[in-house]
């Protein structure tokens, strides 16, 4: 058993739990700190899927920025409708079969219609996107209008955030 | 080198608007007098990227690595937006003043919100839809809130982000299974690889999901429910923005996407989503706007109905459908903007003058704008000498064509139920004495947007064939 694949299954099997862990707790921060641990886990495996740099993305973007909002909207609001949850049962149904829907979704992906067939053929050149090196020259080369045009986005949304946030009135 | 030139002068549009959105921002910063040379600029640039499409229509090219398109109809639809959109601005002037907030970034909003429908519309990889979608939707949801003293304003700009991040996130699902699929985003290879793929149950669950989200962006039946909220919270002139430009943006993601299904060379598999999401829009639209007494809810669900009558020309899926819905996105577009132009002048002071009762006994205060009003609602039911009904014509022929003469028909229904509401203020204005005693200034700058927009309907009406014939020469 290579070093990659006892990483691979000790990540996966933190993910799993933690996952399952975050939607059993009551307490909403709780939740979000299982969240964090999913996330890392989810990072360690992007690792040893060769894929660093979105390894590296997922602990910045999601674990830090992202996981940091969600938990000063939740101190923010105080949730002290927390049993809101489980004492609405359409709502739990509901939940389980949108959770359904997708369970079905990945597993007919994984196991009946194969899409990554004849995709992954070439390893080394897989291995090769995953760096940041690689990630960088495509992004200024093939996707360098994706690229500007992510960054007006940003600009746009900065502009609205502030006009809706900062403006005083006469 | 020649070709480098080449390249660069086909995106001169993109490049115009972009440019000038950062010229905008330098503008409102360094300049006392702003508020007015921001809205003459914004003008400005939309006129010459208009103008310039217009007149580079013939040069087809992909650049930046096949990741854009120019030429064609790309640039009818350049031209759709960004002509539209000066008449927005044009109307704009007085009336953001009068709404109560004049911002410089009211401007810019805009420039960034018709930079991102060109995005879209020129995509050749769903990178470019997604990024062009986002930009556009981004500046929509802080338009429509500019307003903050105002409720109603605040929940229009939030509900229309909920409900828009919701449908995004449609979309996105939609585009992951696709590239899952395809092992590509690019365009080209999803239409070449389409055939092929129809019989995968991922692909189509993906290109489902794809069409469900830009539903909602067009407004149709079952994801409509958005749409009459938003138009009334928000500014009259950007609720006409969101009912044209929004609209036609998204139907020209649908078109550039899925492209292949409706140039008749394969068999349009989408047809039975696509006519019955059709026909209950035309209807729910029509039937529900008879009894709304607030002009700008009428006009919401008047563009619910005309969502349905649009996807007619999807569901028959031959060329003629697809040049059939580009001119109605046309003629639609400058005639809906003279009908919330309209209600922008009328419109007073904390969104007064909005029910229909303002309207009665118009025509012997203000024959103008009586005259230019019946013109409009004459074209949106589509009545023959104007252009509403021209857009139609050609929508129910190709239908006809494609033997769905069912669809046709319960769409000349639907429209016939639609008369009612729309000759229903013609009648109000014109047989009808005043109930209120409405006094309003007419904003020279306005009026005038209101006039062009009424000419071009009145154009688009009387030549007809040169415009259809100009678009359906792109797609042989």
């Amino acid at each position: 058993m290579s070093l990659q694949l006892i990483l691979f299954i000790l990540f996966g099997t933190i993910s799993a739990i933690s996952s399952v862990l975050m939607i059993t707790r009551t307490n909403a921060l709780i939740s979000a700190l299982f969240l964090i641990l999913n996330f890392a886990g989810l990072s360690g495996l992007y690792l040893t899927l060769n894929a660093q740099f979105i390894a590296v993305t997922q602990v910045i973007v999601y674990a830090g920025a992202i996981m940091v909002l969600f938990l000063f909207v939740i101190m923010l609001l105080k949730p002290e409708h927390e049993k809101y949850f489980s004492h609405q049962p359409k709502l739990k149904i509901f939940a389980f079969f949108i959770a359904f829907i997708v369970f079905i979704q990945l597993v007919f992906m994984i196991f009946v219609s194969h899409p990554s067939q004849g995709n992954n053929a070439n390893v080394a050149a897989s291995v090769k996107a995953g760096t940041i090196e690689e990630i960088g020259k495509q992004l200024y080369t093939n996707y360098v209008l994706p690229f500007e045009a992510a960054g007006y986005l940003l600009l746009a949304a900065t502009i609205g955030a502030i006009v809706l946030a900062k403006k005083k009135f006469e | 080198m020649l070709n480098n030139f080449q390249e660069f002068y086909n995106i001169i549009p993109i490049l115009l608007i972009g440019a000038g959105f950062l010229i905008s921002l330098l503008i409102e910063m360094y300049f006392k007098k702003s508020d007015v040379i921001l809205p003459w600029f914004t003008i400005l640039i939309f006129l010459a990227a208009g103008f310039h499409a217009l007149y580079a229509v013939n040069s087809v090219s992909v650049i930046f690595q096949n990741m854009l398109a120019t030429g064609g109809i790309v640039n009818i639809f350049y031209i759709i937006f960004t002509f539209g959109a000066a008449i927005v601005a044009l109307l704009s002037i007085d009336y953001i003043k009068k709404y109560g907030t004049y911002f410089g970034e009211y401007y810019i909003l805009l420039q960034t919100s018709i930079l991102g429908m060109m995005l879209m519309a020129g995509a050749k990889d769903l990178f470019m839809i997604f990024l062009g979608l986002e930009l556009m939707s981004v500046s929509f949801y802080s338009l429509a809130g500019l307003n903050r003293k105002r409720l109603k304003a605040n929940e229009a700009s939030l509900k229309y982000f909920l409900l828009g991040a919701f449908a995004t996130g449609f979309i996105v699902y939609g585009i992951a299974l696709i590239y899952g699929t395809v092992h590509s985003t690019s365009i080209d290879m999803i239409a070449s690889r389409f055939y092929e793929l129809s019989s995968d149950k991922l692909f189509i669950a993906g290109i489902l999901l794809f069409l469900i989200g830009f539903s909602f962006k067009i407004a149709a039946f079952p994801f409509h429910m958005w749409v009459p909220d938003v138009y009334e919270g928000s500014p009259t002139t950007i609720a006409g923005l969101f009912s044209t430009g929004g609209k036609a943006a998204a139907f020209s993601a649908i078109i550039v996407t899925l492209g292949v299904l409706f140039t008749g060379r394969i068999g349009n598999i989408l047809m039975p989503y696509l006519a019955v999401i059709s026909v209950l829009s035309m209807f729910y639209g029509s039937i529900v706007a008879i009894s709304q007494d607030n002009i700008k809810r009428m006009l919401a669900y008047s563009s619910i109905s005309h969502a349905g009558y649009l996807l007619i020309g999807l569901a028959a899926g031959n060329s003629f459908g697809v040049a059939g819905v580009i001119f109605y996105l046309a003629s639609y577009t400058f005639m809906n903007l003279g009908a919330f132009g309209i209600v922008a002048l009328i419109e007073g002071k904390d969104e007064s003058n909005l029910t229909l009762k303002s309207f009665s006994g118009l025509a012997s205060r203000y024959p103008l704008l009586a005259a230019l009003f019946s013109i409009i609602m004459f074209s949106l039911a589509g009545i023959p000498p104007f252009a509403g009904f021209f857009g139609k014509y050609y929508v129910f022929i190709a239908a006809i064509k494609s033997n769905l003469t069912w669809l046709a028909i319960l769409g000349v229904l639907s429209s016939v139920i639609s008369v009612y509401f729309y000759l229903r203020i013609v009648v109000l204005m014109y047989f009808k004495d005043a109930e209120t005693d409405l006094k309003i200034d007419v904003s020279k700058t306005g009026l005038a947007a209101v006039i062009i927009s009424v000419l071009l309907v009145i154009i688009i009406g009387i030549a007809p064939g040169t415009i259809i014939d100009l678009i359906a020469f792109f797609f042989k």
